[in-house]
């Protein structure tokens, strides 16, 4: 399988990445290079192999639903580029 | 006295409690080391004199009191920069992330400091830990302290760097595909990467979530294991820290290998294995052999297959977690009117290349058209290969295998070629996959340069790891060379 430049763009959007096209050139060759090595997963027939998201088994982990501290709305909005009274700003999504 | 930054945190340990050496002395040392040498070694990002020479005081005041202290009070570590630290810079090697100052440590960092560790600053890697030689630092390249024109390994390079190059005693680094044994093989250091689910992750900024694993680097087997007991054991802020009881690893480190069985897996030495480095670790099988331990050649069939599967796996769950950088909550912001356009520009401006490939690829492997045949295949050959490591420690308690197929390689040599420098992890991500702990330690040199052995155990078997390393390193001496620098 090979995948175009086209389709590195529709990856680049779906990534939210604003690709240059010298990016998109680059990405495409080195994507196919490593979607070749891929290819060699086809030698193994997997039909009856069960799929492992995680090597060690766990069971849903709980705890009791009572309130502990976190942090302020001061300290979770410290870092954001833009805030104001204690939200994090960002560009208007919907039009007035 | 040996100078005091070349000692281990045992010796330095003992000395503390004997009094013949203040933390603040220790401090002092690593502080200078790092002042000396980091200039050409380049291993840290940031370093915080002023916060270690605060810990280190207040060490000396417990001391003082008569309190007695935890092993590892006064002993200088350094964090990779991928662990969170409460109001100290924490970058990622990544420009999306740079001058952010957490709010809370990761679980990690705050059961150090109940310890009175003495944090000496954070260490440079390959951009969110994707990379093999910490050439993919957003911010700069480290350097290998054996031969400075070369790649110290990565992603954890500044953290081996630190601990080889005396910058520090101990270091943490994080392992999702070997980054904690391979840049430990590069830099004649130990690392140890623990079970999955043994260390909390809380505080760990998230690579690839179910392969991720933080682990001690140290000079010796001892540290190594001094250092994994004060950050492991389960952690409600981890749902996937495991409730399994945490043994005393100290108890490990006994010299008694009689018995023991290990499996010599030989596709580990069929994929582009450099002879030096295949030479130096069956010499150390030999070496267990003469130990007491029996060894035996095994075939795990799937091995090959791992590489592929993992660098599947690794960028699908990279491009799900790296969606959290969208300018708005931390981190970099590129401004724009809408927020797509923020978004896209904010993300092309912070991430490095490496980067963005493994969001394309992970993107790309979990689209609705490739999931199948992409995502969904490399977990079912998940399967395959955990299913050989099972079948392997029926058999035998350890498998044996390089680190690393070569010596540590030049900066730039394999800048450009994306696949050649993910073949520098060919022999350490089958583990991962598998979610055993593994442990790097090392067992010779060629041209100058250290060359790593690796052991894998069965998850939770950190104990038997320890004791045959810590067997081969009390029979050898390759852990007591140190660069010049």
């Amino acid at each position: 399988m090979r995948i175009t430049s086209e389709y590195v763009g529709q990856i680049g959007r779906l990534s939210r990445l604003a690709l240059t096209d010298a990016e998109k050139e680059r990405l495409t060759t080195h994507l196919n290079a490593i979607l070749a090595h891929f290819e060699r997963l086809q030698e193994l027939d997997t039909t009856q192999v069960p799929p492992t998201a995680h090597s060690i088994p766990m069971e849903n982990v709980f705890r009791d639903d009572t309130p502990r501290p976190g942090l302020t709305p001061a300290e979770a909005t410290a870092a954001a580029p833009e805030s104001a009274e204690d939200m994090f700003v960002g560009p208007r999504i919907v039009e007035t | 006295m040996a100078e005091l930054h070349t000692l281990t945190a045992h010796e330095l340990a003992d000395q503390m409690r004997r009094g013949a050496v203040s933390a603040r002395e220790i401090a002092e040392a690593t502080l200078a080391r790092i002042a000396a040498v980091d200039e050409r070694v380049k291993s840290f990002v940031t370093v915080t004199p002023e916060a270690a020479l605060a810990q280190a005081r207040e060490v000396d005041e417990r001391r003082a009191r008569g309190e007695a202290l935890p092993p590892l009070a006064g002993i200088p570590i350094a964090l990779k920069d991928n662990l969170c630290t409460r109001g100290v810079r924490t970058t990622c090697a990544s420009k999306i992330l740079d001058n952010w100052e957490p709010p809370y440590d990761a679980t990690v960092v705050a059961r150090l400091r109940a310890q009175h560790a003495v944090f000496v600053g954070k260490t440079n890697l390959d951009e969110f830990a994707m990379g093999s030689s910490t050439e993919n630092s957003g911010l700069f390249v480290t350097h290998n302290p054996w031969d400075l024109s070369r790649v110290p390994g990565g992603s954890s390079g500044g953290s081996a760097a630190a601990v080889a190059a005396r910058e520090a005693t101990l270091a943490l680094g994080s392992d999702t595909g070997g980054s904690i044994r391979q840049p430990a093989a590069f830099c004649g250091v130990v690392g140890l990467k623990p079970t999955y689910g043994r260390v909390s992750r809380y505080g760990l900024v998230a690579f690839a979530s179910s392969l991720d694993q933080i682990g001690p680097m140290a000079r010796d087997v001892t540290d190594a294991a001094l250092l994994l007991q004060a950050i492991s054991g389960s952690d409600p802020s981890d749902a996937t820290s495991a409730p399994v009881a945490v043994p005393d690893y100290m108890q490990a480190l006994r010299p008694e290998v009689k018995g023991l069985k290990l499996g010599v897996p030989r596709e580990f030495f069929a994929q582009g294995v450099a002879p030096e480095v295949e030479a130096a670790v069956r010499a150390a099988v030999d070496r267990l052999v003469a130990l007491g331990a029996e060894a035996e050649e095994v075939s795990m069939p799937h091995i090959d297959y791992a590489f592929p599967a993992f660098y599947i796996i690794a960028p699908a769950e990279a491009s799900s977690n790296l969606a959290r950088y969208d300018g708005v909550r931390y981190g970099l912001r590129e401004p724009a009117s809408d927020p797509t356009t923020m978004m896209e520009r904010t993300r092309d401006a912070g991430f490095g290349a490496e980067v963005k490939q493994r969001i394309m690829l992970g993107t790309f492997t979990l689209s609705a058209g490739y999931y199948d045949a992409y995502y969904l295949k490399a977990l079912k050959v998940r399967t395959l290969v955990k299913q050989d490591f099972d079948r392997a420690f029926e058999r035998f308690d350890l498998l044996v295998a390089p680190v690393t197929p070569t010596v540590a390689f030049a900066i730039g040599e394999r800048a450009n070629d994306p696949l050649q420098m993910k073949l520098a992890d060919v022999c350490t991500v089958p583990v991962n996959l598998a979610g055993g702990p593994a442990i790097a330690v090392p067992c010779g040199f060629h041209a100058g340069l250290p060359i790593g052995l690796q052991l894998m155990a069965k998850p939770f078997a950190e104990e038997t790891l320890l004791r045959a390393a810590y067997t081969y390193e009390q029979a050898t001496d390759w852990h007591l060379r140190a660069p010049a620098l």
